[in-house]
């Protein structure tokens, strides 16, 4: 990471009141009228057109990885899109994920 | 607090206990990673009380490991968080009659979970008085956001004792599989969600960030319409 801590603040507090803005704007300013249907229905996408672009560069190229993707990346990553799928639970798809991808960690410490 | 409105309250904080399972490990990870990634403890807190909103920050971190452009980091995390424009749509109707310090409280605090169990509570429960529903809103949200900030301070404190060599950061990508995929509903999530892939990896090359918001563009403009041609074929 390479920003000044002014910048790190900057971000976090830009983050803060964009996000109030979103969550604020029609209790706050447009009261109780409704949202054209077309914009209502673009926005219902907007989680599942951001976040699987964004994870599937960081599936393919881990950050950390100091050999690239290994076999161990892609069976947690199944893993927690697998079981969340079939779940429809966010939290079984976590823990799931995370069971296959340390796995290795955890029995070289037993 | 009358006690209509202290029973309402409390129906919101056992309401929302479930919810706790899921918003515990979470707040939890973002401490660990925000930690790793360099933040201190007081930039990893203030993400997490003034944002409380853990996708965005999960989404800004890695942008910031990415050393992306500050802009293209904004307009990723506020991507994210479009969705609740649309809470904010859903809650009006029942809650628009609340004093501005009230509705500016209840926007701060409307995430996935408190719009969940408002705007389903407000629907089964058409006669509910107003200061009721402002009331059952706090109980659900004043019970869900302290646990998050108080797991992120404890996953910071964890994350300093896990060793480097653990690639914690990977965590992030498993966290976002595990909530896009239950969100996976229809042909149109699904087509919106490919194209996501398709162009964020076909266009990676270009300047950190931009890439990413061409591909969620597009994917939107494709969840719509497909949704669009299948509602109209059947």
């Amino acid at each position: 990471m390479n920003y000044s801590q002014f910048e790190i603040w900057l971000i976090i507090a830009l983050i803060a009141v964009g996000t109030f803005a979103i969550r604020f704007s029609f209790l706050g300013l447009i009261g109780s009228k409704r949202m054209a249907p077309v914009i209502e229905r673009t926005l219902r996408f907007t989680p599942v057109a951001v976040l699987p672009g964004m994870v599937a560069p960081l599936v393919l190229w881990p950050t950390d990885a100091a050999d690239g993707v290994t076999l161990l990346h892609l069976a947690a990553a199944s893993a927690a899109v697998g079981t969340a799928y079939l779940t429809r639970k966010v939290i079984w798809g976590m823990l799931a994920g995370l069971g296959v991808f340390f796995a290795p960690v955890i029995f070289a410490l037993l | 607090m009358r006690s209509v409105e202290r029973s309402a309250f409390w129906t919101g904080v056992v309401d929302v206990l479930p919810f706790i399972v899921m918003v515990v490990p979470f707040a939890t990870l973002f401490g660990v990673v925000a930690i790793e990634a360099g933040l201190s403890l007081a930039q990893t807190l203030s993400f997490s009380v003034l944002v409380i909103a853990g996708a965005s920050q999960f989404a800004a971190l890695q942008l910031m490991l990415d050393n992306a452009a500050i802009g293209f980091i904004l307009a990723a995390a506020l991507a994210v968080n479009l969705r609740m424009a649309m809470y904010s749509a859903a809650l009006a109707p029942h809650l628009g009659g609340a004093p501005l310090l009230q509705r500016a409280f209840i926007g701060y605090l409307n995430f996935d979970h408190s719009y969940v169990l408002a705007v389903a509570k407000y629907e089964d429960q058409p006669d509910m008085p107003l200061p009721s529903r402002v009331a059952y809103f706090s109980g659900v949200s004043l019970t869900i956001a302290p646990l998050w900030c108080l797991f992120t301070y404890i996953g910071a404190e964890i994350g300093a004792w896990i060793p480097s060599n653990w690639e914690v950061s990977f965590v992030v990508p498993l966290a976002f599989l595990s909530t896009v995929a239950p969100m996976l509903k229809s042909p149109a999530h699904i087509a919106a969600a490919g194209v996501s892939i398709v162009l964020a990896l076909a266009l990676a090359g270009l300047p950190s960030g931009s890439g990413l918001l061409i591909a969620a563009l597009c994917a939107m403009i494709t969840g719509v319409v497909v949704e669009t041609l299948l509602e109209r074929s059947s």
